[in-house]
């Protein structure tokens, strides 16, 4: 398997810990599949922990912005936790940097969402 | 005989599964050429990108159809090309992904991360059909390399 997600609950914040790669076919399928689940089950106050992720290509950062915008059209909100320097390097290159709530300390995230 | 430049080709069946494979190959020639681990890493995505829009955008996943990669070990440089057999494009005309209007696009990012990894990238019409991207990424002398005196056009990325 690409991609190990681990789904965890804080309050009514849904946590994602990602483990593995966000490429094109099954990873970001991964991804997709329980972002959506998620959704349809209600939950849309979601955190992406990116800390275990080793390597994401375009359809990844693709991927990422997809559900960003899925969630927020219902109403929620995605954001992101821990990011590997090269992930940001691939937000910065692309001006997504600024689109994402990006927070290093899960706390501060929980936080973000009262 | 003796060859001025070392050559590797691969041919893979148009299939995503398949990419892992020209990726690790990848990583074998930038190791065995000396190029440092941040470069190997962009160099390993760069193919990466390239081989994956062959198989979607170029082949559109035609099992009949394969994706040609040669890789070229220069004395300066790196070369890294991918041909397609698909209908071809004029990557002249694809939305530019930093264009505010485009900025939440699920897609069309990959060709510019290739251009900001990548000393050059070039697609050409094959004139047999499909297309083929020819890129490259320059040799650096270790002395340099070690000195961090290098030239990386993803140095603004860094900090």
């Amino acid at each position: 398997m690409q991609l190990e997600i681990r789904e965890r609950t804080s309050g009514d914040v849904a946590i994602l810990d990602l483990i593995g790669k966000i490429t094109i076919g099954e990873g970001s399928v991964q991804l997709r599949d329980a972002v959506s689940k998620l959704l349809e089950a209600g939950r849309n106050r979601i955190v992406l922990n990116l800390g275990g992720v080793t390597y994401v290509d375009s359809s990844g950062i693709g991927e990422l912005v997809s559900r960003y915008t899925t969630t927020k059209n219902t109403g929620g909100r995605l954001k992101l936790l821990n990011l590997p320097k090269k992930i940001k390097d691939l937000l910065m290159i692309t001006k997504l940097l600024t689109v994402f709530e990006i927070y290093e300390d899960e706390q501060a995230a929980l936080d973000s969402f009262q | 005989m003796m060859l001025a430049e070392n050559v590797v080709e691969l041919t893979i069946a148009s299939q995503l599964e398949f990419i892992d494979l020209v990726t690790t190959l990848t990583d074998n020639l930038t190791h065995m050429v000396g190029f440092d681990e941040e470069s190997a890493y962009w160099i390993n995505m760069a193919v990466r990108e390239s081989v994956a829009n062959a198989v979607e955008h170029g082949n559109k996943y035609d099992p009949q159809k394969s994706v040609d990669i040669r890789f070229t070990i220069g004395v300066d440089a790196l070369r890294v090309t991918v041909r397609d057999y698909g209908e071809g494009f004029d990557p002249s005309t694809l939305p530019d992904p930093l264009d505010p209007n485009n900025l939440l696009n699920p897609a069309g990012r990959g060709i510019l991360y290739m251009r900001t990894f990548m000393d050059s990238v070039e697609y050409e019409r094959h004139p047999d059909g499909g297309m083929i991207v020819s890129m490259s990424k320059r040799r650096l002398p270790k002395a340099a390399q070690e000195a961090g005196e290098g030239e990386h056009k993803h140095d603004a990325v860094r900090n």
